[in-house]
């Protein structure tokens, strides 16, 4: 149906929601990347044959629960525990689930209504019936992610059920673009992406300019590793983003927008064109949107694997189909953008804020999160950590709620090391800092940043020298090579630290480290490189200590650092099978059967076969 | 010389996305997913069609890690070396993959064809670490002897 004007949409939205309270019993099996993984199309096609011939039930495939969607579920952050089933009106959320046990959740839950005990979730004693009161959930504030995984991304007409457009409505036919400038002003929105710029007022630099062809550019190019924030909604819920590029578009007076998406997710273009494609048959995309004035046109991008088209002036070169290089500013995106044109380039979480905000006003959104930075945050939590996946908190929530009222602690509940904020571009952050609120300038004044909001929980056996050189590698295989601090630099700190974690470091080195790092910040062309040197800085200052074991004594204090392990046989566990000796590739272990073995130590390479294919464990790593 | 069906195939991703610079990117991707490989002869056939010189055209197509001018084996598998995949021991995932197939850093497809092993930054999938996917099919929670029977059960397939 074709929304013509603004009654419409309200027709529309009343049918919509009655179409989906007509189910009386909801089975959603979560189509997630990992749940999919897990099996949970088999899970589908066997619930639904055992559905079949009922017609109250309805089996939805993907439409629920936690986590990243494959098929057309969204992303409800639970991802360790899938596959995952949740039946409706119970609310009851099932972990782990198998084919074999479809039958047995037929009969007691979808008949009777009973739980199914080993099915459940429990933590520390207790028994979580409802999926809304397991702490991982009950203790978050989702309001961006409230759609993702609740409803089928893949259909309009859930979103509208939702409230989906309606936002929209509002403010093409009852704000004038400087009130909604202004509304998103009042809110103090600021970009999700990492800088934290203040949205409204990039916005208004773009309405003053005298140039009148415009664009918005949203930024779908997640490149942080361990982050998936924008990725989720873009798969779970990609109406709520799109409607804030069009309420931006009217706002500022653009008539074409680009969603430049990551090569990595194909899933997500692939719901994001669907969704494109049914909001412009409903005339809520293209010409005379709702039958007002208002015209817009979309179109996608796919990225091609670089990471610095991450940042605003490379993404615009890219789409313009250049190599993705930043370019000098001024003059900014915001006056000169795609094409040289004004362009609004936000990115994807902060698009979907904007809908919040104009429904709900700005006072609501600066009644959530800090007076700094108001609003919630997305994180995407990984690492060490019992319960990873992606979660949604307000600005200022501390990072010991997060790791361990959320996350549920350490995994294995080894001791917390630190925890990597922000990616390649952000810092760390150790165990006195639990308590210190998550914003943007808290973050700042402790030398890490929020960035895009992935956060790697690390525990005691993660080498902080290690972790470095893995950032370090990924920024120097990622540096366009346009500038010479970025391109240069970041070789050069990459030799260090590789000479450092294979024992062949010197003190000199951290200082060379230092200065090198600190050099690049201050001289880097864009704001990639200039965070280039973050990681390493930050665990320079935080955790020398383990610099030095590896460069003075040559020993790396959480036994990771391969060239610096020693392995030695524990003679009370080895039982002299002499499995070890035949698996060494330079024939270092010598014993006598049936007594304890010996490594020599000058010849052994540290590949670690011996200790892989010991049946006692008696081989171990000396830290 | 490719075969003519490779330039009739490119005339036709080109229509679809016009004839201007901005074009070349998704056209040279939409190439790449049909052939797995991005076949030099294209690029400056591609050139040619939508009017910018060849030397532009290659030096866009290398800058972007996609783009390979080699063709691939049947199977791309790619293993996260994201940062929580790095932190959960994908290294070790990598180098039993390594030793499987006899590849390394430098050799990254096996001689008959059948296998191409690459590592990205992040999938994405942090929550199910360490993964690689093997063709965009993503395999959870990967360990060094899930990978040798997953090397396996493929090499079953593909006889």
């Amino acid at each position: 149906m074709k929304i013509s004007n603004r009654e419409a949409l309200t027709t529309e939205r009343l049918n919509a929601q009655k179409e989906m309270e007509r189910q009386q019993v909801r089975i959603l099996i979560c189509a997630g990347t990992g749940c999919l993984a897990g099996g949970s199309d088999r899970i589908y096609a066997r619930l639904q044959e055992l559905c079949k011939d009922i017609a109250h039930i309805s089996v939805e495939f993907g439409k629920e629960i936690a986590h990243v969607g494959i098929k057309r579920s969204g992303c409800h952050g639970f991802c360790e525990m899938g596959p995952l089933v949740r039946i409706e009106p119970y609310n009851i959320l099932y972990i782990k689930v198998q084919e074999s046990d479809c039958e047995e959740i037929f009969h007691e839950t979808i008949l009777q209504g009973k739980p199914i005990e080993r099915l459940l979730y429990h933590m520390n004693g207790v028994t979580y019936t409802a999926q809304e009161e397991i702490p991982f959930y009950a203790q978050q504030t989702r309001i961006v992610l409230k759609n993702c995984g609740h409803i089928d991304a893949e259909n309009i007409d859930e979103a509208i059920a939702n409230g989906g457009y309606q936002a929209l409505e509002k403010a093409l036919f009852t704000m004038t673009p400087d009130e909604i400038i202004q509304t998103i002003s009042d809110s103090n929105l600021r970009g999700r992406g990492g800088g934290g710029f203040p949205t409204g007022y990039k916005w208004k630099q773009v309405a003053r300019q005298k140039e009148t062809i415009r664009y918005i550019v949203c930024n779908g190019d997640e490149g942080d590793p361990g982050a998936f924030m924008d990725r989720s909604i873009m798969e779970g819920d990609p109406h709520k983003m799109l409607e804030g590029m069009l309420i931006a578009a009217y706002a500022v007076g653009a008539q074409e927008g680009y969603i430049y998406v990551r090569a990595e997710y194909p899933l997500a273009v692939k719901r994001l064109q669907i969704a494109i494609a049914q909001a412009e048959q409903m005339q809520l995309i293209g010409d005379h949107i709702m039958g007002s004035d208002f015209s817009f046109h979309l179109h996608i991008n796919r990225g091609a694997g670089a990471f610095v088209c991450g940042e605003g002036s490379a993404l615009t070169a890219s789409i313009e189909g250049q190599r993705g290089m930043p370019r000098t500013k001024p003059p900014r995106t915001v006056e000169q953008g795609l094409w040289a044109k004004p362009t609004v380039l936000n990115n994807v979480e902060t698009y979907a804020n904007v809908p919040l905000i104009i429904m709900n006003g700005s006072d609501w959104f600066r009644s959530i999160g800090t007076e700094g930075s108001p609003g919630t945050k997305a994180f995407a939590l990984t690492g060490s950590v019992k319960n990873t996946g992606l979660i949604e908190v307000p600005m200022g929530t501390n990072l010991r709620k997060i790791v361990y009222d959320i996350g549920g602690g350490i995994k294995n509940d080894e001791q917390f090391k630190a925890i990597q904020i922000g990616g390649p571009s952000g810092g760390c952050l150790i165990s006195t800092d639990l308590d210190l609120p998550l914003d943007f300038d808290s973050l700042k004044k402790r030398g890490a940043m929020i960035g895009s909001g992935g956060l790697v929980v690390m525990d005691i056996h993660t080498c902080m020298v290690e972790v470095a050189r893995f950032f370090m590698n990924f920024t120097q295989n990622e540096s366009c090579g346009k500038c010479v601090p970025c391109r240069e630099g970041t070789m050069r700190m990459l030799e260090i630290l590789e000479r450092i974690v294979n024992g062949n470091g010197t003190l000199e080195d951290l200082d060379l480290l230092q200065e090198l790092g600190e050099t690049i910040s201050d001289t880097a062309l864009c704001g990639l490189g200039k965070s280039a040197a973050l990681p390493v800085l930050s665990t320079l200052k935080v955790f020398r200590n383990e610099y030095e074991a590896h460069v003075i004594e040559k020993r790396c204090p959480a036994g990771n650092c391969q060239a610096l392990r020693k392995y030695i046989i524990n003679p009370d566990k080895c039982k002299g099978c002499s499995k070890c000796a035949r698996n060494c590739p330079v024939n270092a272990i010598t014993g006598k059967i049936k007594q304890p073995f010996t490594i020599d130590i000058k010849k052994c390479i540290k590949c670690g076969a011996c200790q892989e294919n010991c049946p006692f464990d008696a081989i171990v790593v000396e830290s | 010389m490719l075969d003519a069906s490779y330039y009739e195939k490119a005339d036709e991703i080109i229509e679809h996305y016009g004839h201007s610079q901005s074009a070349l990117i998704p056209i040279i991707q939409d190439i790449q997913n049909e052939y797995r490989y991005l076949p030099p002869e294209l690029l400056s056939y591609v050139a040619k069609k939508i009017h910018i010189n060849e030397a532009k055209a290659y030096s866009v197509a290398t800058f972007y890690e996609n783009f390979s001018f080699e063709a691939k084996g049947k199977y791309i598998i790619k293993v996260c070396d994201g940062t929580a995949c790095h932190v959960r021991k994908s290294t070790t995932v990598l180098e039993r993959l390594y030793k499987e197939l006899g590849l390394s850093k430098e050799k990254s497809t096996t001689d008959d064809m059948l296998f191409t092993l690459e590592t990205v930054s992040c999938l994405g999938a942090c929550g199910l670490a360490p993964v690689l996917t093997v063709n965009d099919q993503v395999h959870p929670a990967m360990t060094p002897d899930k990978v040798s029977e997953l090397i396996q059960e493929l090499r079953g397939e593909s006889e």
